[in-house]
Formats: structure tokens, sequence, C-alpha cells
């Protein structure tokens, strides 16, 4: 146990230590990702002019806490893995006792430990800029709020996992990543609240895993989805859990199949 | 017992093939055409604990694809093999801990951070103890002269500095068989130099096997009693250095100093004119009428000086290569 701790701290410190290598990167990443504070002002803009459903203060709250999921679930493993293959790197880490994988979760954290400094920020300017959109969490929202937020950091990471280990058999495996981008810009709730959305839209995109990388954890962020009751919560983390394990099988199977077929390339 | 052991061991690839030009890229799209490409045909060999093989042959003819099955990376197409007992390609933990690959064109270091910071991540993934490591890092820093490079990012090392700190790296968990492509490529030669000094202590401190490939022969001439010549896939060679000479240059070199310049049809009669410069000649003389050739020479021409030598191991290993020969 004391040797995994030490694992973990060691892969953490050092990846996080690398990733403030690319402070600079990092900051741009940060404000290359306000998408969600457009919307924002457009759908703040739509309020005003007639009902929608949703205030003002409703829609700032969603928004920032949307900022928020996506600051601390982004996933770029793909595009780092498909390198890996390329390069010819993937050989070396496939000669260690250790799958490559926690090397990758731990890049990531430590790429999220980095960045919180300007979330943090930018957060900051936006509540300033827009008093509409302060509030302040429950501590419940807070718990369960941080638990859905890895919860779906691990289905969002469990995804782009099985496109990525596509990348055995097509060298360009990222491209299925850009295509399914599409689905989850639109099913996840970055664009809109999905309660926004027409019910039969709606109620399709619940049996996706794309709602509850963005919109679920959103929503427990903002307090919405506890005002729904916990059968509501349970019935949502229940479909998230089901995606998870489904993608991580599926991964498993495509590493393993994957490792038979890979040819060691660029090594 | 041998630490390892192929059977019949073989790859092959199936390989897209392509012809040039926009017809052959529509071709290509429309209805994809495979080759299947033999990259290392049945082959068998052992190898023992402690010895240092060279694995050399042309680019293209197998090295690295035997290296990848050795250390687990690909899947044979067909025969066996077991390294340090297991099954390379099943990767077992344990197998893992006991082998190290290093590649002379690919590096491992996080090129953005002190190489420390490499060994501590290697000091984890191989459950080393934090005391340890710092032992082992000063032990093996020590013998490769590195000291304040540990602490530099890796992109500003030289890249002697850079191969010495790859081998540290690798060899933090103290590997028993050492599978090594190209370690020296383009180090300079004191660099190369340092790498095969440490390669050499190394093997002695541990009793590591070592299997190397090198384009530079000093690096197997210096390290390696025995070695493995493959060619188009196939294993041609297995035995000494000397045996190379025995086997593939069955002739001597004879270099004369005459006191007046022969002609050439007066040479020719002796064996194969290398070289003819002035009264200074070079004869290649097949070894079986090496004795009489050299009684005729002192005999029938004014020597003044005679000497006779073995042709270079580089040039019998590049004829070989060059010329396809396989007996």
């Amino acid at each position: 146990m004391r040797l995994l701790l030490y694992k973990i701290r060691v892969l953490l410190s050092v990846n996080y230590g690398l990733m403030l290598e690319y402070r600079a990167e990092l900051f741009l990443w940060v404000l290359a990702s306000v998408m969600p504070f457009i919307m924002l002002g457009a759908w703040t803009k739509a309020a005003t002019r007639g009902a929608i459903g949703m205030t003002a203060a409703e829609l700032g709250h969603y928004f920032v806490a949307v900022f928020l999921v996506r600051q601390l679930s982004v996933i770029w493993f793909i595009y780092e893995f498909e390198f890996h293959i390329v390069e010819g790197r993937l050989a070396g880490q496939l000669l260690r006792p250790m799958n490559p994988l926690w090397n990758f979760v731990a890049a990531h954290l430590g790429e999220q430990l980095a960045r919180l400094p300007f979330t943090a920020l930018l957060v900051t300017v936006v509540l300033l800029a827009w008093p509409d959109a302060r509030w302040v969490p429950r501590p419940a929202s807070v718990i369960v709020g941080l638990f859905a937020i890895y919860f779906s950091f691990t289905l969002r990471f469990a995804l782009q996992y099985c496109f990525a280990m596509l990348g055995f058999w097509f060298e360009r495996a990222s491209a299925i990543e850009q295509l399914a981008f599409l689905p989850y810009l639109y099913l996840s709730g970055i664009l809109a609240p999905l309660n926004l959305y027409p019910d039969a839209v709606r109620r399709v995109a619940e049996w996706t895993p794309f709602p509850y990388m963005v919109y679920f954890p959103a929503q427990i962020l903002t307090g919405t989805a506890l005002t729904h009751g916990p059968a509501y919560v349970a019935e949502r983390f229940a479909i998230m859990g089901l995606w998870t394990v489904a993608l991580c099988l599926l991964g498993a199977a495509l590493w393993k199949r994957g490792l038979h077929h890979f040819s060691g390339m660029g090594a | 017992m041998s630490i390892i052991a192929a059977q019949g061991l073989a790859k092959t690839f199936k390989v897209a093939a392509k012809e040039a030009g926009l017809r052959g890229t529509l071709r290509h799209f429309f209805q994809r055409q495979y080759r299947s490409v033999a990259a290392v045909k049945p082959c068998s060999f052992t190898i023992e604990p402690g010895e240092i093989v060279g694995f050399l042959g042309p680019n293209g003819a197998g090295k690295t694809t035997t290296l990848k099955m050795l250390s687990g990376l690909i899947h044979p197409t067909t025969g066996s093999v077991t390294v340090a007992g297991h099954t390379p390609f099943r990767r077992p933990k344990a197998f893992l801990k006991t082998i190290t690959l290093i590649m002379g064109n690919k590096q491992q270091l996080i090129w953005d951070l002190p190489a420390l910071d490499s060994f501590r991540i290697n000091g984890a993934v191989y459950d080393i103890a934090p005391a340890e490591l710092a032992r082992r890092v000063t032990e093996l820093a020590g013998m490769l002269g590195l000291d304040k490079q540990l602490t530099q990012p890796v992109r500003k090392l030289s890249l002697g500095e850079r191969m010495k700190c790859e081998l540290l790296a690798a060899l933090l968990h103290h590997p028993q068989v050492l599978f090594l492509d190209e370690p020296t490529l383009g180090l300079d030669i004191n660099a190369q130099a340092a790498v095969r000094q440490f390669l050499q202590h190394y093997n002695r401190r541990y009793g590591a096997t070592v299997l190397l490939t090198s384009h530079y022969m000093a690096d197997i001439t210096a390290l390696c009693k025995r070695v493995l010549l493959i060619h188009q896939g196939q294993l041609i060679y297995d035995g000494s250095l000397d045996g190379i000479l025995a086997r593939f240059a069955p002739y001597r070199e004879v270099k004369l100093e005459l006191n007046q310049e022969p002609s050439a049809e007066l040479l020719a009669g002796f064996g194969q004119i290398e070289m003819q410069e002035g009264r200074s000649v070079r004869l290649i003389v097949h070894r079986d009428v090496l004795t009489p050739t050299v009684e005729r020479l002192l005999k029938e021409l004014p020597v003044l000086d005679l000497t006779i030598t073995d042709p270079p191991v580089e040039q019998i290993i590049g004829n070989v290569f060059t010329q396809g020969v396989v007996q």
C-alpha cells in the first residue's frame, strides 16, 4: 500500500512539474475554452427577449458550472497516445511493468492541477463582470458535484480510450474523436442546458453517454439536480456507471487485441 | 541453462503495396493490396547468462524485429522464444523487471524535465524504494561520469550526455538481460568509447547478458566474442568473431615490398591483385595455398619485406552482406 501511494505521489508530482513547464500554453488553453461564457452571453440575451424556461441567473450559474466541469474533464489522451504509437515511443512504455495508461491518467490530473490557478482567475473575472452568475453552492452540491465531475472525467476518458485503441489499426485514430466531438458538443450541454432541448431529443440524449460528461455534473454543482430528488440523481449515476463499465470493458478488450496487432511501428 | 532460447522464431508482416502516381493512389484507396514480408525467417539460437553477443546485419535484415520479439514488443508469427524463463510477448511483470531495451534512435526520458525526474518515475514503476533509488543513481552516474547533467532539462543535454542518461534510466532496475539497438548511434568517438566501457563494466559487475546491434564494428570488436549475422531475415552465422574469418574469408592478405616494380602478369600467377603501387603490392591468396604461394613468392620475386594479415572483419562482413554470400 505504501509503495502504491509512493508510486501515485511520484507520478502526480512529476507530471505536475512537467505541466508547469507548459504554463504559458496552459493559460492560452484555458482562454481558448471560454465557449460556455460565449453561450452564456447568447442565452442571457435570448432570456431577456422572452421566456425560455430559465432566468438569466440560472443560465449564469449553469454556464459557470459547465466551464468548471469542462476544465476538470479535459481529455487529450487520444492525441498523445496516437503520437506515442506513430513516433514509436509506446514501445518503451510497454516494456515497463506498469500499464502506460496510468502515466497518461497522472498526466491529465497533473495538468488539471496546473491549470487550476488560471481557471480560478478566469471564473473570478467572469463573476465580477456578471453578478447574476454568482451563487454559493450548498456543501452537498460541492461534494456530490466533485464526485460527478471525476465520474464524468472517467467516462470521457474511457470513451476516448476506446477510440485511441483503434490507433493500433489506423494511424490517425484521432479523426474518430474529432467526429465524436459533434454529438459531444450538441448533446453534452455545452451549447445549451438539455432542459431547453425538445423533449424527444432530450430523452434520446439521456441514453447516450454525452449528457453525463457535462450537463449532469453541472446540474449537480448548481443544485438543480438535487431538487429533482434522490431518485433522479441515482438513476443518472446508474446510467453513467453502466456506460463507464461498458466502455472500460470494451477499451480493455481493444487494448488486448491491439497489443497483439502492434508491430512496434516507428520503434 | 540458456537465458535466451529461440526456436524457429519468425515474423512475417503484412505490408500494403502501393504504386506511385495518381492511378496508384486511387487503386490503393479503392482496392488495397497487401503483400507478406518475411522480416525474420525461422531462426534458432541460444544465449548463455553473462554473454555479450553482437547482432549484425545490414539495414532491414531483421535485427530490430528480432529484438522486438525477444523483448516482448511484438508476437512472433511462428516459433517460440523464452527469455529468463518467460515467454516475452505475455509480458509478465517479473519478465519486464528482468530486461531492458535501449534504442539509440529513441528516447524515453521526459524531454522538458531534468533526467532525475525520469529516474524518479522509473524508480516508482520498478518498485525501487527512494533510498535505494538514490544509491543506484549515484552509483550508475559515477560509472557514466554524469553529475550536473542530471539536474538539467534533457533537451539541454548533448547527444552523448542524453544517451548516458538513457542508459542510466534503462538500467536503474538492474536488468539481467539488455537488448541494445544501436546504443552508440550518432555519438562522437569519445562518447562511443565511454558507452562501450560502461557496458563492459555493467556486464562484469552484474553478470548481465547483452544482445547488441550496432553498425559500428568498433562496438562489436570491443564488446563481443560471439556474433550472430542476419541477412535478409535469415540467420546466416552464429559463432565467434574470429570464426567469421574462417567461414566467410578463407583467404589472407599478403603485403609485399619488392626491390623493383613487378609486372601485373607476373603477380597474377600468385593470387588476386588487390593493390599495386610501384614496388608495393597487396595480394589476396586462398589460405589453402598460402604456404606454397609464399614459398614461390620468396623464391621467384625480389622480396624486401612480406607481411601476412587477415582482412579486416568489417570488410568481410560488408562483403557477406553486399554480395549476399550465404553458405
